[in-house]
């Protein structure tokens, strides 16, 4: 009796409604607008690569030790050098990195001995070729502009 | 159906790979005959990548990131599972705070594989609303994993031998004021479906696999306690300090679908009381032990298992004295577990089957490997 006057008076569906219906308050809204609202990241967020720079003399922090490349999983970075016979030491000519490829495990970023090498809170780095996700050094040290949309 | 006079004959149906229900690119050969399944054949492969092939070619170190992504729903139980294999090896332990830190983060890390089931496991059943709650709870726990190693999914969160990042700063306060969230929450899903009479009926008495049965297949995890047996290697076999936890194995007795639902709710409720008492006990200190930069483990093998949110991980590593590991073989739980969908499903409705596959809870990234 008690089962049918339940089954009758719609009991059970009133019971999951009215969680439902505690939740419908404004405020309880969790939904993110992106793209209109771009969310914040957290700090450590790995994202897109980064080669650093000087800010004051604009000339590279990296010192072409390989051990990016050495470390990444994936063997994506290329570090390309020569000698400069003045100074003896390595000078950075080319450095690309294969984001498409790239599993952001932030090992490349954990082996670089002077910091140049970063992945930042940035992560729209989307590309309409195969060919643009491969990242040459000025792209790695200027960053992505990502197309801005208007809301 | 042979007292009838319409000729039946055995219908061979299949499910998947790409059907919403088998949670990932499972595919199930059902044998029919009308409603009733007489038999299921289990397809697997389809998102197999070699990662124990993948490890005999990377360094210790660099093969972590892979083990992350077999069961992507708990990446960090996986990653634990490596690096306790990999320590176990260099006979190194992790540091007193870099053990508390790695618990509270495997146990959230079970909330939200849980709350993942539990989402798309009532989808499966019909019941849509628990998947936007459980989604919700999800993302806090993903944004505190964002806030510590940068990730939210395949986290790559533990090195060999401790931690890479130190906690952030606020990093215990989020995690007791998710604690204190969750709790109300859990009893808002219990209201939604543990009384609910559909809920019951589609789940009470279905897929049933007995103690005997679970043994018999090696079944562990959620699926093995809801049948009764009280098995939880956090218990009987303590890893990262667990022993020194007050938590309780919540237990089951039929075995059936309900049973499992109510066992892996219970498990929540216990992983956020660890996740507190884990809050309580830490205490600063080192958090990376000694491990030499180049690795090179004595040659040598381990075995290391841990109570990942499915069953029993295991990680089996082979040294040759090299950089690179020899063998790393994983025992996967969806792996082990999937195989008892046959004994459950047969002699069940069409309906039933994806009740069952919902309830043993598989990953296919894990499966597969």
């Amino acid at each position: 009796m008690k089962r049918f006057l339940r089954t009758i008076l719609l009991a059970d569906l009133f019971e999951g409604l009215w969680v439902t219906l505690r939740t419908q308050h404004p405020r309880n809204i969790t939904t993110e607008q992106y793209p209109a609202v771009i969310p914040k990241v957290g700090e450590r967020y790995r994202g897109l690569p980064r080669l650093n720079t000087n800010p004051e003399t604009g000339e590279t922090l990296c010192i072409s030790c390989d051990l990016c490349a050495l470390a990444c999983p994936e063997n994506l970075i290329v570090v390309g050098w020569v000698r400069n016979p003045e100074t003896k030491r390595k000078d950075l000519v080319d450095f690309t990195y294969d984001t498409s490829r790239c599993m952001f495990c932030g090992l490349c970023e954990d082996a670089c001995p002077v910091d140049a090498l970063e992945l930042t809170q940035d992560y729209q780095m989307a590309s309409f070729t195969r060919d643009g996700q491969i990242f040459d050094r000025e792209l790695l040290e200027e960053g992505t502009k990502p197309t801005k949309y208007k809301w | 159906m042979s007292e009838t006079f319409l000729d039946s004959t055995e219908l061979v149906l299949n499910m998947g790979p790409q059907h919403p229900s088998t949670h990932g690119v499972l595919r199930v050969i059902v044998k029919l005959d009308g409603e009733k399944v007489t038999g299921t054949e289990c397809v697997i492969g389809y998102l197999h990548r070699g990662v124990e092939k993948i490890a005999e070619n990377r360094t210790y170190a660099m093969f972590a990131p892979y083990v992350d992504r077999m069961d992507y729903v708990a990446a960090i139980s996986n990653g634990l599972g490596y690096c306790l294999a990999v320590e176990k090896l260099i006979s190194v332990e992790a540091p007193e705070r870099a053990q508390v830190v790695r618990v509270i983060l495997t146990e959230l890390n079970r909330i939200a594989s849980h709350l993942v089931w539990l989402g798309t496991h009532a989808l499966d059943i019909g019941a849509l609303t628990p998947l936007f709650y459980c989604m919700r709870e999800r993302e806090d726990i993903l944004n505190i994993f964002e806030k510590y190693c940068g990730a939210r999914l395949t986290t790559h969160a533990f090195r060999i031998g401790g931690l890479q990042y130190e906690t952030y700063e606020g990093f215990e306060k989020e995690c007791l004021e998710f604690c204190d969230k969750f709790t109300p929450r859990v009893d808002e899903y219990e209201e939604l479906l543990t009384e609910n009479r559909i809920w019951k009926e589609r789940l009470i008495d279905v897929g049933i696999l007995n103690a005997e049965d679970c043994k018999a297949y090696g079944v562990t995890g959620p699926m093995l306690r809801s049948a009764g047996v009280e098995w939880d290697i956090r218990k009987a076999l303590p890893y990262s300090g667990y022993e020194k936890y007050d938590f309780e194995i919540p237990t089951r007795t039929n075995g059936d679908c309900y049973d499992r639902y109510i066992v892996r709710v219970q498990e929540m409720r216990q992983s956020a009381r660890i996740v507190r008492q884990g809050v309580e006990m830490l205490a600063p200190g080192p958090i990376i032990g000694k491990v030499p930069k180049v690795l090179k483990p004595p040659m040598g093998e381990a075995y290391v298992s841990i109570e990942a949110p499915k069953g029993e991980l295991g990680y089996y590593v082979v040294s040759d004295a090299s950089t690179q590991p020899y063998r790393v073989r994983v025992r996967p739980p969806s792996f082990v577990n999937l195989q008892s969908l046959d004994k459950m499903a047969r002699g069940s409705l069409v309906a039933d089957l994806v009740a069952v596959i919902g309830t043993i809870d598989i990953v296919l990234g894990e499966v597969d490997r």
